[in-house]
């Protein structure tokens, strides 16, 4: 599939895969404590081989921001509305250990690709530490505010549980529904001027940079090269 | 004229008889109850019925609130896969009920509490199912159109209307309705014209289809395997996971070929090119086989003794492709694509295809 001006905004499942590797290698060089992501293979599961290896990114137990931050500040709750703050980053183990007064949030976030609709979709799971899974409620309070806002006013088309389509098991999706229209735009300016390959690895970079801050994953700005700095800044 | 195929009318008014019983662990009084008979509708959904169930049970059951399910032989069944396609997915051997003497049912257990969440999706009664119903509307529009504009833009009374006569099983009113959404690509580009949709051209409504119709067919496909040793469709054993079934959620593309008719064999090859030979001459000659032998059913006409498949240059053998079922029915397979998917396709726009697959033994594999 070739970028064009009239580019749909998809993603074909070899693109998806080539984007998928150029997304966990940056990610582990710019953002090493963080949890890594990897690929995880599937398998054909009736023992046949099939032409076309088929997988998902997982990210497993990314920390919930708000827990980290309600500690920092007491829990309080009008701070539901401010950043993160900076020092998130510069959590590590040996912290979080220590602080046992108040049970962290953990969620595995996975990026599948969408066959219906030709692009990534997020689905997410969370629990507790002790592997417990949290309840709606719970979850609810652990996304940022504008994620809990949308939530309410448009249930049903937003964020529901339905299955995972690899593992069989009930996960929150993130609806993929207008995702094509939105990377379109956002890839508009630079799909006259930059290579396809280059487009192409850079897909689910920019893809998570904005669907992982409606759960609270933050993509740091280090992992995109220094000529789309200036795209991201002027954007925002 | 009436809206909608003869075909169509019949896949409407497929039935399941149901046979209901209350789980053991849920019965507080003595003697137990009787089982409940339903007839449930092939394209409606279990939790649909739970207002004719409960009145029916409600005096036995211990107290606490209600979170309702149903299991078949301990399988807790998919509250969003339709009722008909769990009946031909799971009861594929000796369980029709055709095939039985006495009288022919579908017998299925119902809980009200102790609901398997690390399993089962949530289902809050009626507008968990209709959110599904819609959500699988959208997806199966985008496939078809490009996009989901058309079903994101309906008016509150229309999509009302629209499960409403679903949910009633009205079939003229829920076509009229959905004709507004502009989702017969499959009847417009039939090859073999020989169905005329009536849709409603409204001059209001703004019209999203057209340039962005995709070519593309909304799919389902659940697939169970078998074991190389097990022959007859009658000893095949009962699922106790559904670890053991595969799901694909995957559009098919129906490719225009000068002349030639895209059958369903086509659209299996697409979707399970591994139970197919690589070779595209091998392709051809099996579809020729295929034509040849229409009368046959699919087991004879993929059957072991095939020279092609004893000349295989490859390790393993094959997998086989033992049986195909769409509402109930097992088509032949050299029958036009296009007509399976204007014919027999259910409510949200997507067919719905139950296959079950004979696969080499692999002394490896771990259940």
């Amino acid at each position: 599939m070739g970028f064009s001006s009239n580019w749909d905004g998809t993603l074909s499942p070899n693109d998806f895969n080539i984007s998928a590797r150029a997304l966990c290698e940056k990610w582990k060089v710019t953002y090493p404590v963080f949890p890594p992501w990897a690929w995880v293979p599937c398998p054909r599961p009736f023992g046949v081989t099939s032409r076309q290896v088929e997988g998902y990114l997982s990210l497993e137990g990314f920390c919930c921001p708000k827990s980290i931050e309600g500690e920092i500040d007491n829990g309080s709750s009008s701070k539901e509305e401010a950043t993160c703050p900076t020092e998130e980053e510069a959590v590590d183990d040996a912290t979080l250990v220590q602080r046992n007064d108040r049970e962290l949030h953990l969620y595995d976030l996975h990026i599948v690709r969408s066959s219906s609709y030709r692009v990534p979709a997020l689905y997410f799971r969370g629990y507790n530490c002790d592997g417990q899974p949290l309840a709606l409620d719970d979850i609810k309070k652990d996304l940022p505010y504008h994620s809990s806002k949308i939530l309410k006013d448009s249930r049903w088309t937003f964020m529901t549980q339905e299955e995972h389509p690899y593992l069989n098991r009930p996960w929150y999706a993130l609806h993929p529904c207008g995702t094509s229209d939105w990377m379109k735009l956002l890839f508009d300016n630079e799909a006259s001027v930059t290579e396809n390959e280059e487009i192409v690895q850079q897909y689910l970079l920019s893809w998570l940079s904005v669907v992982g801050q409606v759960v609270g994953l933050r993509t740091p700005l280090e992992v995109f090269s220094k000529k789309h700095n200036a795209m991201f800044c002027s954007s925002v | 004229m009436g809206v909608g195929t003869e075909a169509q009318k019949y896949v409407w008014e497929g039935a399941i008889p149901l046979q209901i019983h209350l789980h053991e662990s849920e019965i507080t009084t003595l003697p137990s109850p009787p089982p409940a008979l339903i007839l449930a509708p092939r394209i409606g959904y279990l939790p649909l019925l739970v207002p004719l169930i409960k009145p029916y049970f409600s005096s036995t059951l211990p107290p606490g609130s209600d979170t309702v399910w149903f299991d078949y032989k301990g399988l807790p069944l998919k509250w969003y896969i339709p009722t008909g396609v769990l009946f031909d997915l799971l009861c594929i051997g000796p369980e029709r009920p055709w095939n039985l003497t006495s009288d022919p049912v579908w017998i299925l257990q119902v809980h009200f509490r102790g609901y398997p969440g690390d399993l089962l999706s949530p289902c809050e009664g009626e507008e968990s199912v209709k959110w599904s119903f819609i959500n699988s509307l959208k997806e199966a529009a985008y496939i078809i159109n490009g996009n989901c504009k058309n079903v994101m833009n309906m008016s509150q009374p229309d999509q009302l209307e629209l499960w409403r006569s679903f949910s009633n099983g009205n079939m003229e009113g829920n076509l009229r309705i959905s004709s507004k959404l502009k989702l017969g690509a499959v009847g417009e580009e039939s090859a073999t014209k020989v169905i005329s949709h009536h849709h409603q051209q409204s001059s209001s409504e703004t019209d999203f289809a057209g340039p962005g119709r995709t070519g593309r067919i909304p799919v389902r496909l659940y697939i169970r395997s078998i074991e190389e040793d097990v022959d007859d469709l009658e000893d095949v054993p009962h699922i106790d996971s559904w670890d053991r079934i595969s799901y694909l959620n995957r559009p098919v593309e129906m490719h225009k070929d000068e002349g030639k008719i895209f059958t369903l064999s086509d659209a299996i090859k697409t979707l399970l090119p591994e139970c197919f030979e690589d070779e595209p001459s091998i392709d051809e000659e099996m579809s020729r086989i295929e034509l040849e032998d229409g009368a046959k059913s699919p087991e004879s006409t993929l059957s072991n003794k095939d020279p092609e498949n004893l000349g295989s240059a490859r390790g393993t053998e094959p997998s086989e492709i033992k049986l195909i079922r769409i509402q109930g029915i097992e088509p032949k397979w050299d029958i036009p694509f296009s007509w399976v998917v204007s014919n027999l396709m259910n409510p949200e726009y997507y067919l719905h295809i139950c296959v079950c697959i004979r696969v080499a033994q692999d002394p490896d594999k771990i259940w």
